[in-house]
């Protein structure tokens, strides 16, 4: 029997277990041999269970051994994959935030696109963690595969350092593992299905623990053949996902000291958006320590989203002035309805095509379904609310996977707290908080003007 | 203009100290440890500092442990006696009115089976005597009282409360916090009656980071810091010679006409007093001689004083202030979501609603009196804005 029949062999036994052991799948059962050939031929589908070897999600020690072996990584994005005619232009995006996030990383990184891919090879030896961690942070990122890069030494020198490879980066054994060879440079000698049985089979036999299983592999090992080199690789660490930073136009973010308004600027940064942030400061109400801490939030979000510029406006005189003419209760969302004003101005005046808060139904006064309405009356752009419908835990959840948890709850005060009435209205009546601003008139405008003109910039990276 | 009146925070480095420590820092670099002369030459910055120090509380220069600040001065004193005469005993005295380096170590300890006593102050913030003679015990093994109130500067009957100590429980050992009252009153440990007493560098224009604390040679006090062995053992870790260099001159510099430098800080202070009064709605904290009469004068450390003000919260009137290039220090840090009430001021018995109303002024021999008029002057331009403008 021919070597490769060996491992064909297996292949089938492997897939008649799953077939005994799992009654219900009469899909199968139907035709026993057709999913197996299929799967074995198809090109890989994201999300059909698939595991890439162990290091996903979790901690990367096996990798954290040898990293000194990879010298690349493959990029794989999900959702720039569907794009048409104007794809390029999200991959050149990529490229470049990518080249960004590399270049104070050790490893003097080349990044290129070439046939659809992004390669971001060291040109010198690297810092495998502290490159990974850089490349969690770029949006349009859906897997990043740390690559064995060879030259092509003939099939025999290629079946030995795969063989090399997976006992070096599993020496425990014991894996269930898949081939999944491809040869785009088309004139080698060996077809794909050839070199997925023969280098499988001395995976087989170099590792007598480890078995075949084309259906749910712990490890799917890749061997590209390429018209330079050959790239090897078999895990792939999580990305961020999105779309890459600068795609998808200029926000204006309302950025308070809290939980909530960062995590909005990453869920909508995430979408390709560019972040521009506005903050309200009142002093002597709140301090700079409160103002320091913003521009933290804005630099933590900023490694996600590019860099951001940050407005300070002064908002205290405004705040004095409706808190004199305005009826208590209503103090908050009035201030609120300057706030959008101002950030609204702003958006413009920068060319921002919407507004983007943190606000969520229901979570305090000022952000029930009719507090929302009487606020988003005085905008003219779309005002994008994503943690709109989120609960609190679950926009924590965000900010501690983001890194902004820590310095939010950092107990300064924010402006919109410091003369909040003890009862706010939580039901306004848009026609009555309007009459109530009526009383304004006099000064508010000029209030307004000015706040714009003290406008402080400060840039976040 | 400027005033800065938050000197109980830290002080502005002496020009003369700056530059003995770039000498050390530059030229003497060496480590007091090493065998050559390069270690010689550092060895005599901290003798010479021991010795400046020792001549201010006339006190043997081995009597004093150099340590990164009062914090571990404290730390040391109280953890360091309780380690040494947990056989003796396990009953520790202490006032309501103590710092946190105090009274988070005593924490620790009652967590490791000690008792704590707790002694209460009057109005004033003055511990009776009566009180104490109650609270001490066969078993007491350490008292420990702060010389001088960080928050409204009072001043404590150290020596009164040692003879009393000392003649109830012989074997107890006596700490006094004194990181408020260095530099500012004459202090002579042996004379007082104290064993043991913590010191901060920063306080009196010395730099940050280095202390001391004063450990009579009758004490038996167990290290806490192990290591190498320097300073006999009892805190392990090369010195900090720059800055232990920079406390001694500091120290020396502090003393210098001390009479001198307490007559212009109380004249600072009944004028400043004098001012406060005049403006609606604000209280002093603690001994006023403009109230109490002249005897006051001795219970109070001149260049502390706390005021409440009613109607406007610490935290605004603090920033306020800060807008106009007067800074003072909050009588507590809090905000709306951590209300974080001080102890001290709540055991004078200032009322509730002036708890998170309370700044301190502090004042160092620097201060002129054009910094107190013009402090006193952005107060009252300040306070009826910001009494305009309150929570509902």
């Amino acid at each position: 029997m021919p070597r490769s029949a060996v491992y064909c062999q297996q292949k089938r036994s492997r897939g008649a277990d799953t077939i005994m052991a799992a009654p219900k799948a009469g899909r199968f059962q139907r035709n026993p041999h057709a999913p197996q050939r299929s799967v074995l031929t198809a090109k890989r589908k994201p999300g059909r269970g698939y595991h890439y070897g162990r290091a996903e999600g979790g901690p990367f020690s096996e990798l954290l051994e040898k990293k000194m072996k990879y010298q690349a990584f493959l990029i794989k994005y999900a959702e720039i994959g569907v794009k048409g005619k104007n794809r390029y232009i999200f991959e050149d995006a990529l490229v470049k935030r990518i080249g960004q996030v590399l270049a104070p990383v050790e490893g003097d990184f080349i990044v290129t696109k070439e046939n659809g891919r992004i390669y971001a090879i060291a040109g010198e030896e690297m810092d495998f963690d502290e490159a990974v961690d850089a490349l969690q942070h770029v949006f349009g990122i859906a897997w990043i595969c740390p690559v064995v890069q060879l030259q092509d030494e003939g099939f025999d020198v290629l079946k030995q350092k795969v063989v090399d490879y997976m006992r070096s980066c599993y020496p425990d054994g014991g894996f269930s593992f898949k081939m999944q060879c491809s040869r785009a440079r088309k004139n080698y000698p060996v077809c794909s299905q050839d070199m997925n049985a023969l280098i499988g089979e001395a995976v087989l036999e170099a590792v007598p623990t480890s078995h075949v299983d084309v259906h749910k592999p712990e490890i799917l090992v890749c061997v590209e053949i390429r018209d330079h080199n050959i790239n090897l690789y078999s895990s792939r660490i999580p990305g961020a996902g999105g779309m890459p930073a600068g795609t998808g136009g200029r926000g204006m973010l309302l950025l308070s000291g809290g939980i909530d308004s960062p995590v909005a600027g990453y869920m909508v940064a995430k979408r390709g958006v560019t972040l521009e942030a506005v903050y309200f400061h009142a002093p002597p109400y709140t301090s700079d320590r409160a103002k320091q801490k913003v521009v933290d939030l804005a630099s933590q979000v900023a490694k996600y989203a590019g860099p951001i510029r940050l407005h300070v406006i002064n908002f205290t005189d405004i705040q004095l002035y409706i808190y004199e003419k305005c009826p208590h209760e209503e103090l908050t969302i009035i201030m609120r309805r300057y706030m959008m004003r101002i950030a609204e101005t702003l958006a413009k005046e920068n060319g921002c095509l919407g507004l983007i808060t943190g606000e969520s139904i229901g979570q305090v006064a000022s952000q029930t379904m009719q507090s929302l309405v009487c606020t988003n009356a005085v905008c003219t752009l779309p005002v994008f609310r994503p943690v709109i419908a989120f609960d609190k835990q679950e926009i924590v959840d965000v900010s501690l996977k983001i890194g902004t948890y820590e310095t939010s709850i950092l107990p300064f005060e924010d402006c919109c707290t410091i003369f909040v009435a003890k009862h706010p209205v939580t039901r306004p009546l848009l026609h009555v908080i309007e009459r109530s601003e009526k009383k304004l008139e006099e000064k508010i405008d000029e209030l307004v003007k000015i706040a714009l003109d003290t406008d402080e910039v400060i840039e976040c990276r | 203009m400027e005033a800065y009146l938050d000197n109980s925070a830290t002080t502005r480095v002496a020009r003369e100290v700056q530059e003995l420590m770039v000498q050390v820092m530059d030229r003497d670099y060496g480590n007091p440890s090493s065998m050559h002369r390069k270690g010689m030459e550092a060895e005599r910055y901290v003798r010479e500092a021991a010795d400046r120090i020792s001549g201010i509380l006339k006190c043997k220069p081995k009597e004093l442990i150099f340590t990164s600040g009062g914090t571990e001065s404290n730390n040391m004193a109280l953890i360091g006696t309780a380690l040494a005469a947990r056989r003796a005993g396990k009953h520790i005295v202490t006032t309501v009115l103590e710092h946190a380096s105090v009274t988070a170590p005593l924490q620790f300890l009652r967590e490791e089976g000690f008792e704590i006593t707790q002694l209460p102050a009057d109005g004033r913030g003055t511990v009776r005597l009566e009180e104490l003679k109650a609270a001490l015990r066969p078993d007491t093994i350490l008292v420990s009282v702060m010389y001088v109130n960080n928050e409204i500067g009072t001043i404590q009957p150290v020596e009164e409360i040692a003879k009393l100590v000392h003649t109830a429980c012989p074997k107890a050992v006596f700490h006094v916090d004194a990181i408020q009252a260095f530099g500012k009153l004459p202090i002579r440990p042996k004379r007082q009656g104290i064993d043991l007493l913590s010191v901060s560098s920063h306080k009196f224009h010395g730099p940050k980071g280095v202390g001391f604390l004063y450990c009579g040679e009758q004490v038996h006090l167990h290290p806490i810091i192990f290591g190498g062995g320097q300073q006999r053992d009892m805190r392990s870790g090369t010195e900090n010679v720059p800055g232990i260099a920079g406390m001694g001159l500091a120290a020396e510099l502090a003393y210098r006409d001390l009479a001198g430098k307490q007559e212009h800080m109380n004249h600072l202070r009944r004028h400043f007093l004098e001012g406060i009064h005049q403006l609606e709605g604000l209280s002093v904290n603690g001994w006023d001689e403009t109230a109490d009469g002249d005897a006051a004068v001795e219970k109070r450390a001149a260049h502390i004083v706390s005021v409440s003000v009613q109607g406007v919260r610490s935290e605004v009137l603090l920033h306020a202030l800060e807008d106009r290039g007067v800074y003072v220090s909050a009588g507590s840090a809090c905000s709306s979501n951590h209300p974080a009430v001080s102890r001290t001021l709540k055991a004078v018995g200032v009322p509730g609603d002036l708890l998170e109303s309370t700044v301190r002024f502090s004042f160092c021999p620097e201060t002129t009196m054009a910094e107190i008029n013009y402090a006193l002057e952005a107060l009252g331009s300040v306070l009826p804005v910001l009494r305009r403008f309150v929570r509902k």
